[in-house]
């Protein structure tokens, strides 16, 4: 039966885990501006889309 | 794509035909800035958003202050030796393309090593190194590709601002915690009798209190807190039987599974913080990019440039700036100071002060005072009074700024639970009485059942989720409110007062009207050459007023300051200005602004100036009078009483020439009298009374740009719906008056199991969520209804 107290403390420490990882996010400043993270994420594409066109007007010259 | 609209900004370059790389733009800082982009291979700036840039303002000199080291010291967040943080904030982030190239600001300048931006609050931090590139240099690269920062004497004051994050934690905390204890206190919520289970029952209940205690010390402490400032003050809030229940549930709790005796109430105390700290989190939405705590101090620059003794310019912190001080003021800066005009010649804008549009020419050895801005070319002066002494920051001195309007008035939430926890407390005795008669042993259990089902967790939760419901809808229609005490203060309003010009009126728009004898063709030719080649802002109306002509070379054209202006072409000769200029000697005292023209030295006639009244005026005007008692402030003189008397209902009240402190004496005498006001306003002049009044509302053209302290911020385009605005605050006061009936009805049926000593854990574990949940719907549902029938 001791087993339950293995899962307690895995299960525990698990959860523990997140809460941490929460508490550094707010320090961080993670939820401290909601919007422009949102935007930011998508201009990734953006860029790598930019690139693939300069590489194909080298080619064409 | 459109062949006219400039390819950065949008703006009409169908006529000035300056064409780079196959696109037209509308004048050559559009094409600059393209061509930075272009350089740097930044033109995505222009995919992700058509036409999204600013025209790069001319600057020459207006950053000098950024030279002086202890001016850099105050507005440097980080300061080492080749590492420099600065937050500048930018009126013009306004899209995705904003966002994008503010944040690769390190491919137009190596020195910049990383730039982020915060959209809501419009400001970008930027991480540079100060020995390749001075923030001066910083600050006019943003400037010259159109994102010229807005640097004012508020960032020097303030200093580093502290971010309060403690609602997150605790929220967080509450959530975490609540989460668990669920899972723990499962098993008991079925009885399950296995034998295994029951040997774990103590280290399950040991764990769930383990986390309820950082719950009750840590997130829950503003509730104790509020409750003992409201019980020495004598109040009974709704926070008083919150924190009551609360502590009840812990320490039942603990004392239950100490002596083994149950389960405790573990999970409803964690699920009782989580949902309030929720509602609070919720109510707490606030338009970061809109202050409305501004005063003067937002909109002085931080730096002004001295002229020293010996004749050289040098840039100083503007409270450092001494009577007797000679300064020089460029095109476009402010005014921080009372001062004589030296040198030059002065167009101020008092805008600012006054929310009068129209700008004042000044020669030397006028007084100017603050606030004013210089328009003109740059002008000297010297200064006769420090900034705190100004007119201008003296009128910030009065009392009403320094109160808290909040503070002085009891929230429909604290009206009722005065009522709420008296009767709570004489239930919970009558209860406790009868039951040490009939089974003692149930006393003490009927008793704490009794305080923690009645906790107000859904009558609490009432408030916060309607109010902060109609924040947002009412936001969206371009509405912003302060807080959510403001719906309930607008509720009550019963007289309204507004300010006339810029806020009834349009600042842009004027509508001029023509008397006297009528032009020829001829004379309209040329009176519409003469006016091209003045600057004046009358002559600029009136210009865009007449019909296109052809445009004439004039042989002699001459400008008098303050006076008008005289030109000649062949033999025809005009004067266009002031009566005495144009030589109309009978000129009656009109008050209106009015330009005379004579033609060949016989006079003509005048263009009377109006104010151009918003839209939907008179409608509104006439909805509102059924309700309330309306009253026009103005500042200025009687020009315009007639033309208001005719658009106006009867009944409105009309005072003319007000200054700011007759507004604000106006204001105090009708509340004395018991008037709930709400003021309108737009200027800085309107600051003391819209502080004074019940609800101040500013009425704003860009509400990014100008607004004085307030409780409100209007877009101006809004307006005429101000009616429906109001009644929306009203169907909100009704909402939660029927979440209040709704909650009563959870705690009659709690009441019953409590007094009759059959609360269980279980029945405690659904009833608290589900009737915090329910609320939180029912409130949802019916303020989005509201919503709607604003469109």
């Amino acid at each position: 039966m001791s087993v339950i107290y293995v899962l307690l403390t895995i299960s525990i420490i698990v959860a523990i885990g997140f809460f941490i990882a929460f508490i550094i996010a707010i320090r961080n400043g993670q939820f401290d501006d909601s919007y422009t993270p949102s935007v930011r994420m998508l201009f990734e594409d953006e860029l790598i889309k930019e690139k693939s066109k300069k590489s194909i007007l080298t080619k064409k010259d | 794509m459109n062949q006219h609209a400039c390819f950065h900004c949008g703006l009409d370059a169908s006529t000035t035909h300056i064409v780079y790389d196959e696109k037209s733009f509308c004048c050559q800082g559009c094409k600059t800035v393209y061509q930075i982009f272009s350089e740097n291979d930044l033109t995505c700036y222009y995919d992700l958003q058509t036409a999204p840039g600013a025209t790069p303002k001319d600057i020459e000199g207006k950053y000098n202050f950024l030279e002086n080291t202890k001016i850099i010291e105050q507005l440097l967040e980080f300061n080492d030796d080749s590492t420099q943080i600065v937050s500048l904030y930018i009126p013009h982030i306004h899209c995705s393309s904003c966002i994008w190239i503010l944040e690769n600001l390190n491919k137009l300048h190596p020195s910049i090593s990383a730039s982020t931006v915060n959209f809501g609050k419009k400001t970008v931090r930027v991480t540079f190194n100060a020995e390749i590139l001075s923030l001066k240099n910083l600050v006019t690269l943003l400037s010259s590709i159109g994102y010229e920062p807005f640097i004012s004497l508020d960032d020097y004051s303030v200093g580093k601002k502290h971010i309060d994050r403690s609602l997150i934690y605790k929220l967080g905390i509450a959530g975490f915690a609540f989460g668990n204890v669920m899972f723990l206190s499962f098993p008991e919520y079925f009885e399950v009798g296995e034998f295994w289970l029951e040997q774990f029952k103590p280290l399950f209940r040991w764990l769930m209190f383990a986390f309820s205690v950082p719950v009750i010390f840590y997130s829950a402490q503003d509730y104790f807190i509020s409750a003992y400032k409201g019980l020495r003050s004598k109040i009974l809030n709704i926070d008083v039987p919150i924190a009551l229940g609360a502590a009840v549930l812990f320490i039942r709790s603990t004392v239950e599974i100490m002596f083994d005796i149950g389960s405790g109430f573990f999970d409803s105390l964690t699920g009782l913080i989580f949902f309030l700290l929720l509602g609070k989190f919720f109510q707490q939405k606030t338009y970061a990019f809109l202050s409305f705590e501004r005063d003067y101090k937002s909109y002085f620059p931080i730096g002004i440039t001295k002229i020293t003794p010996d004749g050289k310019e040098e840039s100083v912190q503007v409270y450092d700036i001494e009577k007797g001080d000679r300064l020089l003021i460029r095109n476009e800066e402010l005014i921080p100071v009372d001062c004589i005009l030296i040198k030059g010649n002065a167009r101020i804008d008092y805008s600012f002060v006054t929310g009068e549009s129209k700008t004042v020419s000044k020669q030397s050895g006028d007084k100017l005072f603050a606030g004013g801005k210089q328009l003109n070319g740059t002008i000297e002066v010297d200064v006769l009074k420090s900034v705190e002494q100004s007119y201008l920051t003296q009128l910030w001195s009065n009392d009403v700024f320094k109160k808290d309007k909040s503070l002085a008035f009891t929230n429909i939430t604290n009206q009722i639970s005065k009522r709420f926890t008296i009767s709570l407390l004489i239930i919970a005795v009558i209860a406790t009485t009868f039951w040490l008669i009939v089974d003692s042993s149930k006393a003490i259990n009927v008793f704490t059942s009794v305080l923690i089902i009645a906790c107000p967790c859904a009558l609490a939760l009432a408030a916060p989720f309607t109010f902060g419901n109609v924040l947002r809808i009412l936001g969206k229609k371009k509405f912003y409110l302060k807080n959510a005490s403001v719906i309930e203060q607008l509720a009550k309003i019963d007289t309204i007062i507004f300010d006339k010009t810029g806020t009834i009126t349009a600042n842009k728009e004027t509508s001029i009207a023509y008397e006297g004898i009528s032009l020829s063709k001829d004379e309209e030719v040329l009176l519409k050459s003469t006016l091209r080649g003045s600057n004046h802002p009358l002559s600029r109306s009136l210009y865009h007023l007449l019909n296109e002509h052809n445009i004439l070379t004039l042989d002699r054209y001459e400008e008098y300051l303050g006076k008008g202006i005289e030109a000649q072409y062949k033999q025809d000769s005009i004067k266009i200005g002031s009566a005495p200029f144009v030589g109309y000697a009978s000129e009656t005292a009109t008050l209106n602004t009015a330009v005379h023209i004579s033609s060949n030295n016989k006079y003509k006639g005048k263009f009377t100036f109006y104010n151009a009244y918003r839209k939907g005026l008179s409608q509104l005007f006439n909805k509102l009078k059924q309700d309330y008692d309306l009253v026009i402030l103005s500042g200025d003189n009687e020009g315009e009483k007639d033309n208001l008397t005719k658009l106006l209902p009867t009944k409105t009240k009309l005072l003319f020439n007000q200054k700011p402190e007759d507004k604000l004496e106006y204001i105090k005498y009708h509340q004395s009298e018991g008037a709930h006001v709400l003021m309108i306003g737009d200027g800085l002049n309107d600051a003391g009374a819209l502080a004074q009044s019940h609800v101040g509302i500013a009425i704003s053209e860009n509400v990014n740009v100008f607004s004085p302290a307030c409780d409100a911020i209007l877009d101006a385009s809004k307006f005429n719906e101000l009616y429906d605005y109001i009644k929306a605050s009203k169907s909100a006061i009704n909402i939660v008056k029927w979440s209040f009936v709704l909650s009563f009805l959870y705690n009659c049926i709690g009441l019953y199991f409590a007094v009759t000593g059959q609360l269980e854990p279980v029945v405690a574990a659904i009833l608290m969520p589900l009737s915090s949940i329910s609320i939180v719907a029912f409130t949802t549902i019916f303020t989005n209804v509201i919503g709607r029938k604003i469109n």
